[in-house]
């Protein structure tokens, strides 16, 4: 994924991103990792599994682990899961459940700065950059850090 | 990597592992052309395969090896060195095909010139065997030069030195007969005939498991014993013919290819079981045949995929010939490996998960399970040992079983090692069965090997076979023998990616239960038989003279963690009751309903959440729902882990209980009268139930065989135990090494009440009499009959008046259970302490007690050094302490003194602490049996 990224930066110096709202706050997905949005139905929570991991559903046939982003975050759970992003990682399906999706924009990969030094260490990790867009900030979410911290915590548990 | 160099590979590496095989083969009968002319055209294909493909250094190698194998048919003898050398090309051309793989077919730098040189030197210079040949007049093999080429000499280990003379008969034999170059020329397939074969070779070598990788192709033959090395070798000639029709008929297909179509089968079959649900809400009967032809189809073509994904187990025994063989080289042991049932089939999956368990099983087999020759001899047994692989289908399963005749496991080291690492204690080991100790080895780091060498500790790893063998659902036992031998058996599923599952709703969830381990599902109500009680916290279904723990499903899967404390605790009246049998272990689950039984297709948990150890899995159900798959294996050990707990909670009850209400767990039962009798359950090590005429006498005394001791039986109404026909309820009671039987009429319940006697009794046997469940129920003395049984002194009264506080320290479960009712029975309060740390917490905090009793050895803080901080730190001058010595009370007496105890008594001496009870206690007695215990 991250090839895939640098690829395009290399011949268009451009990224394209799809714009997610958790808590408020503006994130960036790169859209080539993104499947498709979609409203998370019938979710079924697996017993004993970390708070982050809202539970499992199955989208037309397959069986999507479904990661609650605000909890990955740190921030209080807003109930009542409507929207998530699909996403794949090593042959598994992943859903990311979001607040709300926004438009996909088109920055200049050169604009990307890094994070400021005051982030919270718990969304620095995540976060791989910032892109000033007129009136706010968006966070260039790493989707491939995020999962992995999903792993880390079991090996810590 | 291009196609022509990964077929290369996979054919390659198919190729080397038959010879492996073959090669240990042809050592052991180097007489037998045919499999050396199956190694030789192996060699042969490596060797013009790689030339074609410009792979300069395996053809040289390969070459090499050539040369030497065709002076094996010119007749050269075959030695274990000359072997062993062939094996080390062998291993150095899989070395240089890893390394040709990782590189995607940039052949690795590096001279194989040693090899190459020892190789050829072996070929153009008979090694030591043919020197001797030489001097036999009836050699006639090529005459060669006679220097000993120098990297080949070593020390010949016990087995090579025997296998040589074995070498020097046999050629001399063979000799005799026919000389071994007319012989090679006879049997030996033209080389035209053998390049004819190479196809069909290749095809029956079955795939390695490097074809896991999902772009490497594998050998699809459904032509199972043709599959078969072994029987490869045995059809020697006749093969040419077999062999041409099975390559016309099978054809390779990637293996990703087969998981594709597998996961499109389950999906087909998923959406059948969609159909058919909304067809079973449905009136409309229009579809409703073609429905069935659907899902008739739809299983027929799920079975036919499933069997695309079968491999025959020999695939995963392939490399333990050699394996064996090297390591019996090493260790010096004489090992025959027998393997039958080799064709047996189970998913690639399965095969794949299970190959490094078996290997290293067998491994531990040769090296820990086999004794060396000397010993064996000395035992009485061949010299030989045997290692025998089985495997066979039984029901949805694979059984495998690896035995060896080798020395068995060590029970008492096992025990030992039990006790070091804290798995269990003194009285739960008395309790448990000798294969209940047995599979301690499956626990984590638990190796009883003293000596461990290079190549395994047994028990090392044993844990990480139970892992992976559970993690596909299996289980695996021990069963072993001492100087007979052990026998490891594993038990699989035929696949793991569809199975039938018990729908349930626990706590307002579904969950499946694999049904294949789901034994029965029983309804408790307050009139049915099976009835639920409470031995402390825990809750145990009585289930036809069995106990099984239950488990909480809901409470285990953390689903009841918003409800209030006492949830848990509601009636089981009226509750369904899965009774579980995994892995020897039978348990009872407890559920709110169960729906429906549905073939359902499992799939894989996500990596982050395959850390949840009660689910394995999850499928999606024909309303569309994804549900969780109970892991059966983490419930058994839920239940292993829970009974645990429940100890340590028992303990901590015992502590905290109010001493004057008392509740204990009683096991009722009725003996020569229809009166009820109980004993306390928690001195009841095990119920059995036997065969009358298994009973035998031995100096007129009643004994049975258990468990290989004999142990007395006494009836419980006091008289001997007699021999008869039909089936014996016995309760097992077992202190330290001293086991006894006390047989019975019936088993009639488990109760909790409190122990309050209230009639003292005449007869030895009983302690007195109490209420129980409204009944008048005698109480037994099963300290009495211990010793009646063992043949300890004993004495019994009953006295009653004012309650003297005790306080009685013993670290030894058993020995608070067996002395806490004698000492109530006699009058005191009794309040139980497992440790002195304990025992100093309650003296600070409790009203004063009138005395102690305390164990002398315990952990942490012993008797002595407990009674010294009674005395300095607490300042407690006058309070008694008796200490109770277990072994050695001289020295006890002695040093007890010291420290401030003010008397000692023996363990077991009873009427001895009693007594001492009473001179310090000052306790006044009633009972008329007063001068007797004085």
């Amino acid at each position: 994924m991250t090839k895939s990224i640098s690829e395009a930066e290399k011949t268009t110096g451009t990224t394209q991103f799809v714009t997610v709202r958790i808590a408020g706050q503006l994130f960036g997905v790169p859209i080539e990792i993104v499947h498709e949005v979609f409203t998370p139905d019938r979710i079924t929570h697996v017993p004993l599994s970390p708070p982050e991991i809202e539970g499992v559903l199955n989208l037309r046939g397959r069986i999507v682990t479904m990661v609650n982003m605000r909890r990955l975050l740190g921030v209080p759970s807003s109930g009542t899961a409507t929207t998530a992003v699909g996403i794949e990682r090593f042959g598994e399906a992943f859903g990311l459940i979001i607040d709300a999706v926004g438009e996909v924009l088109v920055l200049e990969a050169a604009k990307r700065e890094s994070n400021p030094a005051n982030l919270d260490p718990r969304w620095a990790e995540l976060v791989t950059g910032v892109h000033r867009l007129t009136g706010e900030l968006m966070l260039v979410l790493d989707v491939e850090r995020a999962l992995a911290r999903l792993g880390a915590r079991r090996t810590a548990a | 990597m291009d196609d022509l160099l990964r077929e290369f590979l996979t054919e390659t590496s198919e190729s080397l592992d038959v010879a492996d095989v073959e090669l240990v083969k042809f050592e052991r009968d180097p007489n037998n052309r045919e499999i050396l002319n199956n190694i030789f055209r192996l060699v042969h294909t490596i060797k013009g395969t790689c030339g074609f493909i410009g792979l300069s250094r395996l053809a040289a190698l390969a070459h090499a090896a050539e040369t030497l194998m065709d002076k094996f048919r010119e007749g050269i003898p075959v030695t274990p060195d000359a072997v062993s050398l062939v094996l080390v090309t062998i291993d150095r051309v899989k070395l240089i095909l890893t390394e040709l793989e990782i590189s995607e077919g940039i052949e690795p730098e590096g001279s194989d010139a040693d090899l190459i040189d020892e190789l050829l030197a072996m070929a153009t210079d008979p090694p030591a065997a043919a020197e001797v040949e030489e001097e036999l007049p009836s050699a006639s093999v090529v005459q060669m030069g006679t220097i000993v080429h120098q990297t080949l000499e070593r020390e010949l280990l016990p087995g090579e030195v025997s296998l040589d003379e074995l070498e020097r008969l046999f050629r001399q034999t063979e000799v005799e007969v026919v000389p071994p170059k007319a012989k090679a020329s006879a049997k030996s397939p033209p080389p035209k005939a053998a390049a004819k074969e190479k196809p069909a070779a290749k095809e029956k070598a079955p795939a390695k498991e490097k074809a896991a990788a999902k772009d490497k192709p594998i050998a699809v033959v459904k032509t199972v014993a043709e599959n078969e090395p072994a029987t490869a070798a045995k059809r020697g000639d006749d093969e040419n013919a077999p062999g041409t029709p099975i390559a016309a008929q099978s054809i390779r297909v990637s293996v990703g290819m087969l998981e594709h179509l597998m996961t499109m089968v389950s999906e087909l079959v998923l959406t059948r079981n969609q159909l058919l649900e909304i067809a079973r809400r449905n009136e409309d009967h229009d579809y409703k045949v073609s429905l069935q032809r659907l899902s008739n189809v739809t299983g027929e073509l799920q079975d036919a995929i499933m069997r695309t994904r079968m491999q025959p187990i020999g695939n995963a025994w392939q490399k333990l010939p050699r394996i064996v063989r090297d390591l019996a080289q090493e260790l010096g042991k004489q090992v025959d490996l027998q393997m039958t049932g080799s064709e047996t089939e189970l998913d690639r999956q399965v095969l794949d998960q299970i190959k490094d368990p078996l290997t290293h099983m067998v491994r531990n087999s040769a090296d820990h399970g086999l004794e060396f020759p000397d010993d064996r001899r000395r035992a009485g047994k061949p010299e030989k040992g045997v290692i025998r692989l089985s495997a066979y289908h039984e029901g949805g399963f694979v059984i495998v079983k690896i035995s060896d005749d080798g020395k068995g496991l060590d029970l008492a080291r096992i025990k030992a090692k039990a006790l070091e690492n804290g798995l269990a204690d003194e009285a739960e080991l008395a309790k448990m069965s000798e294969g209940q100790i047995f599979r301690f080895i499956f626990a984590a780091g638990f190796s009883t090997a003293a000596k461990v060498t290079s190549v395994s500790g047994r028990g090392v790893g044993m844990d990480v076979v139970r892992a992976n063998i559970e993690s596909i659902g299996g289980t695996v036992d021990v069963q072993s023998k001492a100087g007979v031998g052990s026998t490891f058996i594993i038990k699989i599923p035929l696949t793991l990616a569809i199975m039938p599952a018990l729908i349930v709703e626990v706590s307002g969830e579904r969950f499946a239960i694999p049904q294949n381990t789901v034994l029965e599902l029983v309804r408790i109500q307050a009139d049915s038989e099976h009835a639920v009680r409470r031995l402390n916290d825990a809750p145990v279904l009585c289930l036809r003279n069995q106990l099984l723990p239950m488990l909480h499903l809901g409470r285990l899967l953390g689903l009841d963690a918003g409800k209030p404390e006492g949830y848990v605790d509601e009636d089981f009246e009226n509750r369904l009751i899965a009774v579980m049998d995994v892995g020897n272990e039978r348990f009872g689950i407890v559920l709110d309903s169960v729906s429906h039984t549905e073939e359902i297709v499992v799939k894989p948990m996500s990596s982050v959440l395959r850390q949840v150890s009660l689910v394995s899995g999850s499928t999606i159900l024909g309303d569309g729902h994804v549900i969780m798959i109970v892991d059966p294996n983490g419930l058994a050990q839920a239940v292993a882990a829970g009974s645990e707990a429940s100890m340590t909670s028992t303990m901590a009850d015992a502590v905290q209980q109010d001493t004057s209400d008392a509740f204990m767990s009683l096991l009722l039962f009725s003996a020569g009268s229809d009166d009820i009798k109980a004993v306390p359950l928690s001195l009841v090590t095990r119920l059995e139930e036997l065969e009358r005429d298994t009973i035998e006498k031995v100096d007129g005394r009643a004994v049975i065989q258990y468990r290989g001791k004999l142990i007395p039986v006494i009836r419980a109404d006091g008289e001997l135990a007699e021999r008869g026909t039909g089936t014996q309820p016995m309760l097992i009671f077992s202190h330290d090494a001293r086991v006894m039987g006390l047989a019975v009429d019936k088993i009639v319940d488990i109760v909790e009440s409190s122990l309050d006697l209230q009639l003292s009794s005449s007869s030895p046997h009983v302690l007195g009499g109490a209420i129980i469940d409204g009944r008048a129920t005698e109480i037994l003395d099963v300290g009495y009959f211990l010793s009646m049984a063992l043949g300890e002194e004993n004495e019994q009264e009953q006295e009653a008046g004012a309650q003297p506080r005790l306080l009685l320290v013993d670290d030894s479960p058993f020995y608070r259970n067996l002395i806490q009712p004698v000492l109530r029975g006699r009058g005191y309060s009794v309040t139980a302490c497992a440790s002195a740390q304990e025992a100093l917490e309650r003296l600070t905090s409790d009203s004063p007690y009138d005395a102690i009793i305390s164990d002398v050895e315990m952990p942490g803080m012993d008797g002595f050094r407990f009674a010294e901080m009674v005395r300095g730190d607490l300042g407690l001058t006058h309070v008694p302490i008796i200490a109770m010595a277990g072994s050695n009370p001289a020295i006890a007496i002695q040093r007890g003194r010291a420290a401030g105890f003010t008397e000692c008594v023996s363990k077991f001496d009873r009427p001895g602490l009693i007594s001492a009870l009473q001179e310090f206690t000052g306790q006044e007695f009633t009972g008329s049996a007063e001068g007797e215990a004085a």
